[in-house]
This record gives structure tokens, sequence and C-alpha cells, in this order.
């Protein structure tokens, strides 16, 4: 079989290097990533080839069956998780590669901890089963808590510390969950809950252990405090990859459940409850962000908002016919890897920007335009997706939303988008306005190394050409699902 | 792909090469970049000549590939496109000629020219979208790369007017929005056709289509500034002479009064959208926008700022021509996108040059200037007298048309607004001929400039004599093949001969 050989490789090569970079002498710690990103991108697309190939399939870990092997699922959802897993952390390493060498005390512990994170996300796009899906939890999780405090300043190690206890506290309630699932069913498979879960009370109280957990884990509003602080004040690579990725690993576990047990026990109030967070979420988080002093804790309080709009998926794939649900299945996956590739660019390049100027303050940015224009555009490029404006991935999300929304007759999602699509220009502008003025002429920068411009670059123009070419991707990600066709 | 595809995707192309090319280069890199800058300027120019031929032989020029499942890319050549791709490439040359002499010695050069081919290349998408999606794409577009130029001077007075700017074209823009998205609910991909494609639908959706063309007119109308969506435009005049040529001749406000046009043509159609209503309502917004325009105009002491509120009333006789039911009315107002932005351009040239050169920027200033710089007032007088619609003028022709066009549609009240509207014109531009030419100077000029041979740099001088010459021959040709009235009557044969 093509491909699928190399489905493993995905988390035993990441823990591998992990465990490799613990042995090797610091210096070449970072060295690493030449030999891991090469090889990593090549197992992802191989597993791609595969998808194309085979068609989506079900990999029995060293062949053994379900319940005393592990099952992993290689569908279209998982791959496309995986390459943009890969695509994102990749030019983050690369970031972090030049970033770090000012930050000489952070790298011991940086790429062990870099490789774990990628091995447990790794772990949760494949995993098949509830149980296997929190281990993956537990060592993603660990492992960001641990890149949040590598910042060693009283402020990181207490955002580190609230993290800590967020992320405990959230795998504690999904844990509580699945066994009550366990207890109840005897399956930890979602192929096996998808036939035996019936409507009770033991289900209904695991389901809210779960959403609650992945909700915690996820930070939706208003179980978002810890965010801030851990993404805002951590390193600029760090912040970078947990808010495009390792937030939405949860929120990914709460969608394919929901989906797998049906309308027939995902009850209709919860899915518009869950809705009604995610509003509150756009709203509250985009207004936050707009008051911000300190760019990255603006950029943090984005992804608070940005989340909101996942959140829509849950009341507009609940009961709305086909159409609808497609769409909107269509509409969050495009908002989801919009989001974590812009996101991704807008840390980054905002880390440029402070960089540049020596100061985090929005304040600070006078004038910048004019001497750091390609950190700028960078910034700009991210932020027209993240504002939703064509041409972006963000756009094309946001119009397939809207359309779901319009067709399952739920009219008052248009509202969410509307303002929230507003407000989000209103935080980015705040951060053009203060680089199109003319201030001082102080035209003095620091002028950050090419690398850091240029992955920044990157991950911003796939953010926008995604959107034009929605169409491959949207594609591939419906196989295999209960959208797709084959 | 075809070479005539080929050819759709260079004029596009050229603009917005330029304009990452341009970004890219250091700011002292002034030779380039201007090379760069004219270079694609009149290859866009050459291809555009070429596919105005091609479109007179009813050759079909597209470009499509799909974005999404049910919804397409497509970018196709027809009659009524091609004439606003014309006219922007043609006055995007000018424009840029112009704006290297104004901007000489300025600084953040890269930014400005970046963004103004950027500002180009959007404009040529929206004037060649075939369908709404890709209007809208472009239409978006088109805010977020005039932001920049708005904000340009980066004082706190023009950040004040980009907010202002974003405030109303982002709203707007999300409207537009819902009303596209609430039409591909309806009927899918929303192509543009001569003669619309909703008139087959059942009517119990036509409340509901009255909604959405409410909420396209008001998103188009905030860039077209239609009373009461106009306030950014004033605002919008503390950026440079060049940016505010771009908002009002070129891009911007052209962009929303054609947007207007595809949705009453080629979405709805005008029969369709005649008989649910919606032509009437239209014609009276468009009425009050002139009438309001000037008034307002009247009271304004700042040059700048009284042509941007001539504007706001000009940009309506377009709506107003689109609004009357049947041809004559819509040749007018098809053919006043072409007449107002030459003349609009021609007399925004002059306020610069006034401005660059003399320091002028108050109308109780320019007593005497008609001596000092005969070449601009001349041709300011020109383009004033168009606007006033005094013949053989350009404005003259389009009231001609507009007037006997509401009569045909027996809507005589609008030949009353026409009239009124062109006594205010006269009564706010006659008073600044005055001045030109009959008051002694009574003041000295601050002359910065170092000057060349002519009253003013010649960068300056000849783009405005150029486009005026244009002006002035669209009015005296406007019998002659691929005049604006030629043009505009072949658009309209194509559009009521559905």
């Amino acid at each position: 079989m093509i491909g699928l050989w190399s489905v493993p490789l995905l988390f035993a090569l990441p823990l591998s290097l992990g465990i490799l970079s613990l042995l090797v002498v610091p210096k070449w710690r970072p060295r690493l990533i030449f030999l891991g990103l090469p090889l990593l991108a090549a197992a992802s697309l191989d597993v791609l080839a595969g998808l194309a190939t085979v068609g989506p399939t079900v990999y029995r870990l060293g062949d053994w069956a379900a319940p005393l092997g592990i099952n992993l699922v290689v569908d279209g959802l998982a791959v496309g998780m995986i390459l943009m897993t890969t695509l994102v952390t990749s030019l983050c390493a690369l970031y972090a590669w030049v970033y770090l060498r000012d930050h000489p005390s952070s790298t011991t512990f940086f790429w062990p901890l870099l490789w774990f994170l990628w091995a447990g996300m790794n772990g949760i796009w494949l995993a098949e089963d509830i149980f296997n899906l929190y281990v993956g939890l537990e060592v993603m999780g660990l492992a960001a808590v641990g890149m949040v405090a590598l910042r060693a300043t009283p402020q990181a190690l207490a955002a580190a510390m609230r993290y800590l206890l967020a992320a405990l506290l959230g795998s504690l309630a999904y844990l509580l969950g699945v066994a009550l699932l366990y207890g109840a069913y005897g399956t930890l498979s979602m192929a096996g809950l998808q036939e035996a879960a019936t409507n009770n009370a033991t289900t209904q109280v695991a389901l809210a252990l779960i959403i609650l957990g992945l909700l915690l884990k996820t930070a939706l509003f208003p179980l978002h405090a810890w965010l801030p602080p851990a993404h805002g004040g951590a390193l600029t690579p760090v912040s970078a990859l947990l808010s495009a990725l390792v937030i939405k690993a949860s929120f990914y576990i709460l969608m394919r459940l929901w989906l797998v047990l049906g309308p027939e026990v995902t009850p209709e109030f919860t899915a518009q409850f869950l809705g009604v967070l995610g509003a509150g979420a756009v709203f509250y988080g985009g207004w936050m962000a707009w008051r911000q002093h300190h760019l990255k804790q603006l950029v943090a309080y984005s992804t608070v908002a940005q989340i909101g709009y996942l959140f829509l998926f849950f009341p507009l794939v609940t009961n709305t016919g086909p159409e609808a649900a497609r769409l909107a299945w269509d509409g969050t996956l495009m908002m989801l890897i919009a989001h974590a590739l812009a996101k991704a660019a807008l840390f980054l390049s905002a880390g440029n920007l402070i960089l540049a100027v020596g100061s985090p303050q929005i304040s600070h940015l006078v004038g910048i335009s004019r001497f750091r224009p390609m950190s700028l555009f960078s910034f700009g490029l991210a932020g027209v997706s993240l504002m939703g404006l064509p041409p972006s991935g963000g756009f094309t999300g946001k119009w397939l939303l809207l359309h779901s929304a319009i067709l399952s007759g739920q009219w008052w999602w248009l509202i969410v988008l509307f303002l929230g699509g507003l407000l989000s220009a209103a935080y980015i502008f705040k951060v053009f306005r203060m680089s199109f003025r003319e201030g001082p002429q102080i035209d003095r920068s620091v002028t950050p190394p090419l690398t850091l411009d240029v992955t920044a670059l990157i991950l911003a123009s796939v953010a926008i050409l995604i959107g034009l070419t929605a169409h491959l991707p949207l594609h591939w990600l419906r196989m295999g699902s209960v959208f797709g066709v084959g | 792909m075809d070479w005539n595809s080929l050819i759709l995707l260079g004029v596009l192309a050229t603009s917005l090469v330029a304009s990452g090319v341009i970004f890219l280069l250091a700011e002292s890199r002034l030779v380039l970049r201007t090379v760069v800058n004219l270079t694609a300027a009149v290859l866009k120019l050459v291809l555009v000549g070429w596919i105005v031929l091609g479109v007179y032989q009813a050759i079909e020029y597209e470009f499509r590939f799909t974005i999404i499942e049910g919804v397409d890319f497509i970018l196709r050549a027809d009659a009524l496109g091609i004439m606003f791709v014309g006219l922007s490439s043609l006055l995007w040359l000018f424009t840029t000629i112009y704006a290297i002499g104004y901007l000489e010695k300025a600084p953040n050069r890269s930014r400005f020219f970046g963004f103004f081919s950027l500002c180009v290349a959007s404009t040529v998408g929206i004037a060649l979208a075939g369908n709404l999606f890709t209007f809208l794409l472009f239409y978006e577009l088109l805010t977020l790369s005039t932001y920049p130029l708005v904000v340009h001077r980066g004082t706190r007075e023009s950040l004040r007017a980009g907010q202002v700017y974003l405030y109303y074209t982002l709203g707007g823009g999300a409207l537009l929005l819902f009303g596209v998205v609430a039409l591909h609910v309806l009927i899918g991909d929303t192509e543009f056709v001569p003669g619309g494609s909703l008139a087959g639908l059942d009517p119990s959706l036509h409340p509901m289509l009255i909604i959405i063309f409410l909420m396209m007119v008001i998103g188009l109308g905030v860039k077209a500034a239609l009373f009461p969506l106009h306030a950014w435009l004033p605002m919008a005049m503390v950026a440079p002479a060049p940016v505010s040529a771009l908002l009002h001749a070129v891009a911007v406000v052209k962009a929303g009064a054609f947007g207007i046009a595809r949705v009453v043509y080629d979405v709805f159609g005008i029969e369709f959208a005649q008989s649910l209503g919606l032509l009437m309502p239209l014609a009276v917004a468009a009425s009050i926008t002139i009438i309001y325009g000037s008034l307002r105009a009247l009271a304004q002491t700042d040059l700048k700022k009284r042509l941007a509120f001539s504007t706001v009333s000009q940009v309506s006789y377009i709506v107003l021509g689109i609004s009357l039911f049947g041809p004559i009315g819509a040749v007018g107002g098809l053919m006043h996108l072409l007449h107002q932005g030459l003349m609009k351009i021609t007399l925004f040239f002059c306020a610069g040059n006034y401005a660059e050169t003399l320091g002028v920027h108050k109308i109780s200033e320019l007593d005497g200037v008609g001596e000092r710089m005969p070449a601009t007032s001349v041709v300011f007088t020109l383009g004033a007298f168009g606007m006033i619609g005094i013949p053989p003028m350009a404005g003259f022709i389009s009231k001609w048309y507009l007037g006997v066009g509401a009569l045909e549609a027996q809507m005589n009240w609008v030949l009353g607004v026409l009239i009124l509207s062109s006594l205010l014109n006269a009564a706010y531009f006659l008073p600044i001929l005055y001045r030109i030419w009959f008051r002694k100077r009574d003041r000295l000029w601050c002359e910065g400039k170092v000057l060349g041979r002519f009253e003013t740099q010649a960068s300056l001088l000849f783009p405005t004599l150029l486009t005026a010459a244009f002006a002035l021959a669209a009015g005296i040709l406007a019998g002659m093949p691929f005049s604006p009235l030629y043009w505009a009557e072949l658009i309209v044969g194509r559009e009521y001969l559905q």
C-alpha cells in the first residue's frame, strides 16, 4: 500500500526527534530541524498521496485489530490537519531557529518541547478512539505549557501556571466523560460509539463533561481567560504555534465527536448554546482586542474572537438539512485553516514589528510603514484574512458560513458574522493607523533577519491564496466524512 | 487557455505586477520606479485598445476558474465593462505622470505608487468581473488599496479621514456581501448577463428581491457617494491631488456608479427592475443627491472641497441615467461615466497645479491667477463649462440625453432637476472663473518650486492639458466612432435588445 506505511511515522518521527534532541549537546538541538522538517514533510505528503490512491481508510497500528491494537483514521479531515500542521510548524520552527539566537537560555528546552508538541498534535489528528485522543491532548497540552514557561519572567510563569491548571482541568473533565461513555457502552472507538450510543442521561452527562473540558482547552468565551496572557506573553514562535494549531486540536475532537454521535444524541439546544457562546466570543474578543495597547495582546484577543466563528458550526450542522450542513462543514474548516495560517503569520509579523521598534506598545509603531514595509505587509495580508475580506481564506470561509446560515433560516448568525467582521477590521486598522502616522522623524529601527520576514510572508500569502483555490482542499477534506462522496 | 483569456489576464496583471515590483523597490530608485510605472500603464492601454476593438466586433473574452463548488472567478470583457476599463487605464497613465511630478521629493513614494497600482488593478477587476462574486472580491480590494492613499500624508486630519472612509466603505461592503450571498442562495452563481437573470423567479420572492436590491444599492451607493452616504468623500480631500483624481474620476466613485449599472442592467434587468418599482426610488435618490451636492458646493470656500461636492452631484447623473427607464436616458448616464471622469480629473489637476505652484487652496486666493497661469486657467474654464453643461462641451451632451431620456420615460420632473442643477453648477463655478480672469491679483503667492520653461512643472501641466483635450474631443467629436456617445449607444443597444 502506497503511502500508508508512513502514517505511524507522523508521530513516531517527532517523538524520536524529541528524545534525540534531549540527548545531543544544546548547540546541535536547533540543527535537528534540518533533519526533521524534510522527513516530516515527506511523510505528510506521502500520506496525502496514500489518501489520493486508496481513499479514506482506517490504519491498524501493527496490524492488531481494534480493541487490542490502535486504530488510526486516515481521512480527508485528518490529512488536511496534518498538512496544515506540517506547514505551520515547519515555518514557525525556521522562524524560531533564527529568533531564538537572541534568547539562548530558552533554546535548551524549546526544541524538545516543539517535537513533543508536534507528536501530540499528529496523534490527535489521527486517533480513532477517544482515549488515544486524551493521550494526545495531554502530550500536546504539557508541551504547550512548557513552551509558555520558556520566557522565565514572573508574568510568563504565572501565565504558564494558569494555562497548566486550565489544561489539566480540561483534560480531567474530558477523561471523566470518556470513562462514563466507556462504562456505558464498553467501547472507546468512534465507530463503536456511532453504533452503540443512544440518547440517555449517562450519554448526556458524559457529553456535557467532554464539551466542558474541550471548551476550556479551546478557550471559548467565557472560559478564555487563560489564553491572552499565555499566548500574548510567550516567545513569538510559541505564540504562533499555540494560537494557530494547539487550540484547534480540542475543537477538532469536539467536531468529530459531534458528527459521530449524530443528531440522535446531540441536542439542538446544546448546539444553539455553543453558537451563542461563539457569538459572545466574537463580540467580546473583538472588543477586547480593539482595547489592547500591547501588540501581541491584541493578536491574542483576536484569537479569542476568531475561535467564536468555529463554534457556529454546531448550530449550523445540527438538524439543518444536508446542503446547509455541508456548507457549514466547508465553511468551518476553511475558517479553521485560514485562521491557522493567518494567525501564525500575524503573530510572527507582530514579533518582527516588535523587534524592529524594540517595544511591544502599539503606540510605538508610529511611522513604521516607512521603514519596515515588508513586516507590515505580512501583517496586512494576514489581517485581510482575519477580517474576512476578499480575496482570502477567511473570506471564503465567511461566505460559506453566511450561505449556510441563510439556507438553514438562522438569520441571527448573520449578525454575528457581520459585526464580527467590522470589529476585526477595527482592531487590525488600529495597528495600521498607527503605522501610517507621521511622527517625529526618528527613522531608526532594528532590521530583523530576512528569514523572520520571509516565513511570516509565506504564511500570510498561503492564507490569501487558499481562499482563491478553496475548491481543491475542500474537496479533499470532505473525503471520508459524512459529507464526502467517496 | 486561449489567447483571448490571456489578454484579459494581462490587463489585470500589468498593474498588479507593477504594484508588486514597486513595493519591493527601494525608496531611492526613482528612475526604475518611473520606468516600471509608465511601462505598465502604456502596456495596459495597448492591451485595452486591442480588447476594445475585439469587443466592438463582438469577440468573446472570458477567463474563469472554480473557487468553491458553485462559485466561479470570472473575468469577461463586455461593452459596459471595457468602457470603464478604458477610462481607468487612460486616466491611470495621466495620473501616474501627474503624480510623479506632484510627489517629487516627497517621502514614501514606493508605498504610494505601489498602492496606486493596486488600486487601478482592483478597478480593472471590478470592470471585468463576470459575476457578482468576482465583482465583490475586487470591490473590497479597492477599499483596502485606497485606504493607504487616503491616509498617505499621515497627519491627524488625514488619519481621521481614513477612519471615516473605512467606516463607510467597510459597512457598505458588508451590506453588499449580504445581498450577494442572499442572491446566491436564491439562484446560485449570479453571472452578469444582459437583461438580467432574475425575471423568471417566483413572484413570492419579489419582496425578498427588493430587500436584496436595497442592500446592494446601499452598499454600492457608499462608494458612489449617494446622499446620505457621501460624507467620506469631501473629508478624503486631505489626500494629495493625484489621490483625489483617483477617488473622483478613475476609481472609487466610478466603481460605485458602475456597480449600480451592473446590478440594474445585468443582474435584475432594466425591465424587471422597472416592474418591481425599483427605478423610481433610485431616480429620486439620485435627484436629491444632485441638488444637495450642488447646494453644499455653493457653500464651500476651499477649491478642492467645492470640487468634491460637485462630484457628489455629478456622479448621481450617472445613477439618474441608469434609473430612467428607456434607452436614451441610459445612453446619457453611461456616457456621463466617461465624461464626468475626464472633466473632473482635469479640474482636480488644475486645482493641484494652483496649489503646487502658487500655494493657492482657497477660492478667495484665486484672484488674477489667469494671468500667471493661463494654460491651466483656460483648461479649468473648459472643465467648468463642461460641468455646467454649456455646448459643445461633453457635459452638455450628457445632460441633453438625460433630459430627452426623462421626457421619454415620462418623468418630466427630472427635467426640472437638471435645469436647477445646471443653474446651481453655474452659480458655484462662474464666481471662480470671474476671480480667475477678471479680478486683479491682491496678494503674494508663495511660489516655492523651481519651475521649468512653462507656467508650472511640465509633468503637472501636460497631463492636465491632455485630459482637457480628451474632454473637449468627447464633446465636439461625439458623433465619431468610439466616442463616449458612440460606445454608450453600443452598450445600450446590446442591453435593450435583449
